[in-house]
């Protein structure tokens, strides 16, 4: 592998944010940005399915590997993909177009710099999910936070400001936790290439602290109860495609980083803690659920379902079963869809009626037939209606997690019910139900563009719900890798310790 | 002899070229360009020297003064600092009426100073380099002689530090002494980790060089002195007497005291501790740009002296790392506020800075980019900074400055968030000047480019700073 993809698809978005920043600001040069943005998106994704064309399933182990001398001595500039991060990857490619086509409806001032804010955090998102190295991986992740601040704090709402602050300095707080553990790692393993960290085996004494410093980053990122709080203001506050993306892929970094570091750097730590992700995820669970329940705004909603489902992320990862893994990651592709397809919708009428209160609505359905179909769909896609991806994710999980554990598993179940509950009284408040109000007649169903990325991700929902093989086939070999690796390290350790 | 004279070319040369540059200022009329053009062209030419200069450690002068690598690359990175500082504040010297023909003068003899601050093996070389150096900054925080602030700032300054560099030559006839003699090797093998003497001698130097680094305790003047001295001149404190300070600090760690580097590890970790709770804590509630970069550059020094405190090699090596970048990041914000300009009137209210993205994307790009990386957000330069020093410190095992280090950096990270906020969240009240001048754009443009491509590249300046302390 000469051509280094792996870069091309990192960097791409940068170049043609670099090449929108040097516009002049006006009318005419802002559409074109759209389109020079849009374009360098798309070539993004045609990079990007072309690379999972070319990868190779039944390798395991890294495949792309690029490295390249950066710090010398020290650290490598070492990229990398396996199973499960081309999906991620794939998923933020597929993000970012739909991001920037919602943004043209919605974003009305300063639209260069927001589409320059979107690519260059299209950027780092990429960066984080095929870095190998654990400073590179550190870079991209708190890189992430700059563009992001800026979406929420420029382009948000009323209280764009504490949310902005809270989302940066929460996020900031937990990770920089996790860069004395990297430092730590580096000093105890004379590396940070995650291969060789692999290999060496961090001793088990330091493990647990460790675990817990890069958990605090996770948790915060997860987000996991009870540092979720950031999560509804920071939903609620930023624009619809600064939601989008944040729900649909900077969510997802928490999970992959428990995939990637703590279960694969600290097997006998993550053994050790997994009562306490339990616990968290079932509380997570339950006590969001009936949060979410109780909301009167839409997207907070959301928000909250958000946390919600990613309890059962956690839940399923600390199974350390098949199921439960491969039930992880779907639930996060998943989540990535329906996620960013909820807020796209509730964007779609908060561009129009300039509210995103439930009590606000009722009715719809009477005066946007087509919008209120697909919002059902998604509603129900949400509340994991079987035949949409949102089903198999929970459903693998809840195997996996009935096979380790019971009670949990029961208690998990509960939460199903809930989100059917709070998914269906937002649909029969919102869609269906008296209108409540004149502005709804005057409603205009969606457009064209709105059109066309909704059933964009309709289409991704049914048909990865009817026919999940190829993301699990994808997946499959390097979570058997995973699976065995954690095995094989936490009976070595277990020897080490008799 | 000769020999001996061609190791001091660059102070010789600097000498001769201050005299000379004196003679010319006083003897011809409104000689104010013409001295600055000319101290430009000395600084550029003393850089071609010290490049040039051999970089095998050689002491002269009863081993009173030292030549080496690291002398010569804080040198050179003194006089970087200089002549950028110099170079961008040009418009605000001439639009505040101190462009007199002095001003550059002092900064050359305050240069001077430095010069045999950071070469000096003697405590009475390295107390006159000093003595000359402070001397300099008393006459330029006043320079602005009919502005009360100003010349508030300069008497601030000097009463405070005259009583500093008191204590400190307290402490040097201490050290003399206990040890007998005046040399920094002699100094070394005689001096007694048991005596408390010594000790005494110790923490006297140390408080006379955390005074002119304005670490915690010692710092007190810093917020008022930035603040009432005009901006041009602040731009110079807030860079180059630190480097000069830090490097002395680095040095006197490496040779007199390295036998006694417990105690003055402890108080170093408690002064750099202090630094970055205090740099953190208190410029929060800053409404005086000035003021606010004061309290951030305490903090600063706290991060730089958390690299020092770990008393080993790859430690000061960060320390100097952080404090090249910190250089360019602070010449950077500086040149950011010389462009501050309201109706004609320079300003420091951060409050006028108020949603000046929407009027002047440039300078808010700009801000943002210095201000992230001040706070230590990567990928930009400052993170790289934090890291090379938390990379040392962890090496080192100290846990616990480590965490409060970063600790800190969560709530510094605190108050640049609010100048973004202010630049590009809040609403425009009155657009700012516009200011073509390629000095300050010139300027602001290099420390912007250095900050962001820095991660293309991280370990260029690591091998120079290698290259430094490879004596």
């Amino acid at each position: 592998m000469n051509f280094p993809i792996l870069s091309s698809i990192i960097f791409l978005p940068l170049l043609g944010a670099i090449f929108i920043f040097l516009f002049k600001d006006d009318k005419e040069n802002n559409k074109s940005a759209v389109y020079v943005s849009l374009f360098t998106s798309l070539a993004n994704l045609i990079l990007c399915l072309f690379l999972w064309s070319l990868f190779d399933r039944d390798f395991s182990g890294f495949q792309f590997v690029e490295e390249k001398n950066w710090i010398s001595g020290l650290i490598k500039f070492k990229l990398g993909i396996d199973g499960i991060s081309i999906l991620f990857i794939i998923l933020t490619a597929l993000i970012a177009p739909i991001c920037i086509i919602s943004c043209i409806n919605s974003v009305k001032e300063r639209v260069k710099e927001f589409l320059i804010a979107i690519l260059i955090l299209e950027t780092f998102m990429i960066g984080v999910f095929s870095s190998l190295d654990l400073v590179i991986f550190y870079l991209f992740f708190e890189a992430g936070l700059i563009p992001m601040f800026l979406i929420i704090g420029v382009w948000g709402g009323p209280r764009r400001v504490y949310s902005a602050f809270k989302f940066f300095l929460y996020t900031l707080l937990g990770s920089v936790l996790m860069l004395v553990a990297i430092i730590t790692i580096y000093w105890l393993t004379g590396t940070t290439d995650l291969v060789e960290i692999y290999k060496i085996r961090i001793p088990k004494e330091y493990q647990h602290i460790l675990w817990l410093a890069f958990f605090s980053s996770f948790a915060v990122k997860m987000p996991m109860w009870p540092v979720h709080t950031w999560l509804p203001d920071a939903h609620v506050e930023a624009p619809t495609a600064g939601s989008v993306i944040l729900a649909a892929i900077l969510l997802k970094m928490g999970g992959y980083g428990f995939l990637r570091f703590s279960i694969g750097m600290f097997p006998v730590a993550s053994e050790y803690f997994v009562p306490l992700i339990y616990f968290l995820s079932v509380v997570a669970i339950i006590y969001t659920s009936l949060v979410a329940l109780m909301q009167e705004d839409m997207k907070k909603l959301i928000a909250y379902s958000s946390v919600a489902h990613m309890g059962y992320v956690t839940l399923g990862i600390f199974t350390f079963t098949k199921q439960g893994l491969d039930g992880s990651i779907y639930q996060m592709i998943s989540h990535g869809l329906i996620s960013a397809a909820l807020f796209l919708s509730v964007g779609v009428l908060y561009d129009r009626t300039h509210s995103r209160l439930i009590n606000f609505y009722g009715g719809v359905v009477n005066y946007i037939p087509k919008y209120s179909l697909i919002f059902i769909i998604f509603a129900l896609a949400a509340l994991g209606l079987p035949g949409t991806t949102g089903f198999l994710g929970e459903f693998l999980i809840l195997i996996g997690v009935f096979k380790k554990n019971y009670l949990i598993g029961l208690l998990a179940t509960i939460g199903v019910v809930l989100a059917a509950a709070y998914m269906l009284w937002l649909s029969k408040r919102v869609i269906f139900g008296d209108v409540k109000n004149q502005e709804i007649k005057a409603l205009k169903d969606i457009n064209f563009l709105e059109g066309t990325i909704l059933s964009v991700l309709v289409i991704f929902i049914i048909v990865f719900g009817f026919y999940p093989d190829p993301l699990l086939d994808t997946m499959n070999v390097s979570v058997n890798d995973l699976l065995d690796n954690y095995q094989k390290d936490l009976i070595h350790h277990l020897k080490a310790g008799k | 002899m000769i020999n001996n004279l061609n190791i001091l070319l660059p102070e010789i040369f600097l000498s001769i070229s201050i005299f000379f540059i004196l003679m010319v200022g006083v003897f011809v009329n409104k000689s104010y360009n013409l001295v600055t053009n000319l101290s430009f062209l000395s600084l550029i030419i003393l850089i071609l020297i010290i490049f040039n200069n051999d970089n095998t450690s050689i002491k002269i002068f009863s081993e009173s003064f030292v030549r080496d690598s690291y002398g010569n690359f804080i040198k050179i990175l003194i006089l970087l600092g200089s002549i950028f500082v110099l170079y961008s504040s040009q418009l605000f010297i001439k639009e505040n009426n101190i462009s007199k023909f002095e001003y550059p003068i002092i900064i050359l003899l305050a240069i001077l100073g430095m010069f045999f601050m950071v070469s000096s093996n003697d405590l009475i070389l390295f107390y006159l380099g000093l003595e000359l150096q402070s001397l300099a900054l008393y006459i330029l925080a006043a320079i602005d002689r009919d502005n009360t602030r100003s010349t508030e700032a300069g008497v601030k300054y000097f009463v405070l530090s005259a009583l500093s560099s008191g204590l400190l030559l307290y402490g040097c006839s201490l050290l003399y002494g206990f040890t007998g003699s005046t040399n920094f090797e002699i100094i070394n093998s005689q001096i007694d980790p048991d005596s408390t003497g010594s000790i005494f001698a110790m923490v006297f130097i140390l408080v006379g060089l955390a005074f002119k680094v304005s670490a915690v305790p010692f710092h007190m003047w810093t917020p008022d002195v930035y603040e009432g001295s005009p901006t041009s001149v602040t731009s110079f404190f807030s860079v180059v007497p630190k480097v000069a300070g830090l490097a002395v600090i680095i040095r006197f760690m490496q040779t007199p005291f390295a036998n006694i580097l417990v105690e003055w590890q402890s108080i170093i970790i408690f002064i750099s501790v202090a630094s970055m709770i205090l740099g953190a804590v208190a410029a929060i509630g800053q409404n005086n740009i000035k003021r606010l970069i004061a309290y951030s550059s305490i903090g600063h020094i706290g991060y730089a002296l958390a690299g020092v405190a770990t008393g080993t090699i790859s430690g000061y090596k960060s320390s100097i790392v952080y404090i090249t970048i910190y250089v360019v990041m602070n010449i950077g914000v500086f040149a950011c506020i010389f462009l501050m300009k309201k109706d004609g009137k320079y300003t420091e209210e951060i409050k006028d800075l108020s949603g000046i993205s929407k009027r002047h994307p440039l300078l808010a790009i700009s801000f943002l980019i210095i201000l992230f990386s001040l706070a230590g957000i990567p990928p930009l330069g400052g993170f790289f900074a934090k890291f090379y020093v938390f990379m040392s410190v962890i090496e080192s095992e100290m846990y616990v400055l480590a965490i409060i280090g970063l600790l800190t950096t969560v709530i510094s990270a605190f108050y640049y968030l609010r100048i973004i906020k202010i630049i590009y969240f809040d609403n425009l009240i009155k657009p700012l000047d516009q200011i073509k001048n390629i000095n300050i754009t010139g300027t602001i443009f290099l420390s912007c480019f250095i900050l962001i491509t820095f991660f293309l590249y991280p370990a260029a300046l690591n091998s120079i700073v290698n290259l430094a302390f490879d004596y």
